[in-house]
């Protein structure tokens, strides 16, 4: 059996504790949250089915490809937001219920543990992206395949604003059902954005309103591949912007809590 | 390495605003010792636990381990623990978590072999959240010893354990003793730090206020209680004796309570007819309250 005095080989992890394996555990442990999955995964679906296979939509043409496929990316958009939010925003249950503590008494690097959160809310992310996808091409979205796969990795790439936001409101609010907070947050946000209707529908004013949200920008980027949009310049600022904001809120409450020991 | 204390505080104070949750104080434990850390709540055990475990840093004073920074020892897998705060995931299985924490520690100890010691092997794979509270504890237990750590720290290890986990605890825990490993637990249960520690540090209001064998201890607080048949005790004779605190006959019976429990029997048994003779200690518990109390309460009369 094991000596117990102090061995000499003792080592701190390689990159401060990251790595495949604990990436994989996280991962499955997400899948195991039934919530999470359907959130992420099935509702994103859900609402493209319900608002982007009408008739009409299937033949009206927007730029390069039919309204349903519009449609379909705007909700891959949003199910990325989601995903990627609420993989950030696990740091708060993980707070609520002293996980963090516990991890404290391991040799996990705060910088490694971040990189795997945001990890997994990144896969997440892809995995709401793709599963969209699917359904919509399954029931009638036209798009040129190259269209189509940029705007998924667009909309994959530009939701790492809303991982970061995700990790924000995640030490922002130590609680273990952030997500409740969020969610709504998130719907709001992506209504406001032009993810569940176009500008178009908005008046002058609430459109301008809406340019200045976050997942304006993140929406407009993700269907550029269509081709026709004039305020890609606007859009690109603002998901910037926002990734600024998030990114450096994040740090910020990051800092304090660890600061805090 | 033997020279270096598994443990070193030397005048640490740690304050919250303006109150002095651990006073000067000084502790030292060598390699290899079982340390029973006891004290009424708000006495600063678990600041000073977190001050050795590197989670907060001590306002003023030393802490060492082995001879180095607390988060360092932490880091390197020298010290591990048991806290009551450390939360558990409830969407991981058993197994997983100890997985988890097995892929941060250089060397780690195989997981099969954790889950055994700490007797959850049987059910690895339990979600946490469908764990009873007493097998959530023994997982904890199971992380701590992951990285085989020369120095173990238990706060309050064996709440939520029914009696025959609490027994297979202890005994892990003595065997790793007996092969060297430093353990310094804090309980409420006092009769567990009675039976399993070789030093008892009592602390009241941040400061160590007795520190010794669990019998020392016992003395120190309370004195002995010499019993003894004997009709028609001189009860004038024993109240002079040197350290007598308290004499008491009873019928046929005197009981006499001192401070030195040895000149009491000697002079029962060589200067007066008494018969059988019974020497005992207060309890723990006695010695507890005694010594932890608050003066200002009039208990420690």
């Amino acid at each position: 059996m094991s000596t117990t005095t102090v061995t000499t080989d003792r080592r701190v992890p390689p990159l401060g504790g990251f790595s495949g394996r604990l990436l994989g555990l996280e991962l499955r442990r997400l899948l195991r949250n039934r919530r999470a999955v359907i959130f992420t995964l099935v509702m994103p679906s859900v609402f493209f089915l319900l608002f982007g296979t009408d008739g009409d939509y299937k033949s009206d043409r927007v730029g390069a490809g039919n309204w349903t496929a519009w449609i379909m990316v705007s909700m891959a958009v949003y199910g990325a937001m989601i995903a990627t939010t609420s993989g950030g925003a696990m740091v708060a249950t993980e707070r609520a219920v002293g996980w963090s503590r516990q991890l404290r008494l391991t040799p996990l690097n705060p910088v490694a543990y971040i990189a795997v959160k945001a990890l997994v809310a990144m896969t997440m992310g892809l995995a709401a992206v793709v599963a969209v996808f699917v359904v919509g091409s399954l029931v009638g979205a036209d798009l040129p395949l190259w269209r189509l796969l940029l705007c998924g990795a667009i909309a994959w790439v530009c939701s790492l604003v809303f991982a970061a936001f995700g990790l924000f409101m995640g030490y922002l609010l130590p609680s273990e059902n952030v997500m409740q907070i969020l969610g709504p947050g998130l719907a709001i946000l992506s209504f406001a954005g032009g993810l569940f209707v176009p500008l178009s529908q908005f008046s002058d004013v609430f459109a301008t309103i809406a340019k200045l949200t976050p997942a304006y920008g993140v929406g407009e980027l993700a269907r550029a591949p269509f081709g026709g949009e004039d305020d890609l310049a606007l859009a690109a600022l603002n998901v910037v912007a926002w990734g600024v904001v998030f990114v450096l809120g994040a740090a910020w409450r990051m800092s304090k809590d660890t600061q805090r020991v | 390495m033997n020279t270096t204390s598994a443990v070193r505080l030397a005048g640490v104070t740690k304050t919250f605003g303006s109150v002095r949750a651990v006073d000067a104080l000084d502790l030292t434990i060598e390699p290899g010792e079982v340390v029973a850390f006891l004290g009424p709540n708000g006495a600063g055990k678990t600041t000073t636990v977190d001050m050795l475990l590197g989670l907060s840093r001590p306002t003023s004073g030393t802490v060492e381990v082995f001879g180095g920074d607390a988060r360092r020892a932490v880091a390197l897998g020298r010290v591990a623990a048991v806290m009551q705060t450390g939360g558990l995931l409830k969407d991981f299985t058993i197994r997983e978590t100890v997985e988890l924490t097995a892929s941060l520690f250089r060397p780690a100890r195989p997981v099969d072999e954790v889950l055994e010691r700490a007797g959850i092997a049987d059910i690895g794979d339990r979600l946490v959240g469908k764990a009873s509270g007493g097998q959530q504890q023994r997982l904890r237990f199971a992380m701590a010893l992951l990285p085989d750590p020369a120095l173990l720290v238990l706060d309050e290890p064996t709440t939520g354990m029914d009696v025959q986990g609490r027994r297979d605890f202890w005994s892990a825990i003595r065997d790793d003793a007996e092969r060297g490993r430093t353990t310094l637990f804090a309980t409420h249960y006092l009769e567990e730090a009675d039976a399993y520690a070789d030093r008892i540090v009592l602390v009241r209001r941040g400061q160590v206020v007795a520190d010794g064998s669990a019998a020392q201890v016992k003395a120190m607080a309370a004195g002995r209680t010499v019993r003894a048949t004997w009709p028609g005790a001189d009860s004038r004779a024993l109240a002079a004796l040197d350290g007598v605190d308290g004499v008491d006959v009873r019928g046929d019976s005197v009981v006499v309570h001192g401070s030195d429990s040895d000149t009491i029997a000697r002079f029962l048994l060589t200067n007066t007819p008494a018969t059988d003779l019974e020497i005992t200690s207060r309890n723990l518990e006695d010695a507890f309250v005694a010594l932890t109390a608050d003066p200002a309460e009039g208990v420690l009369a």
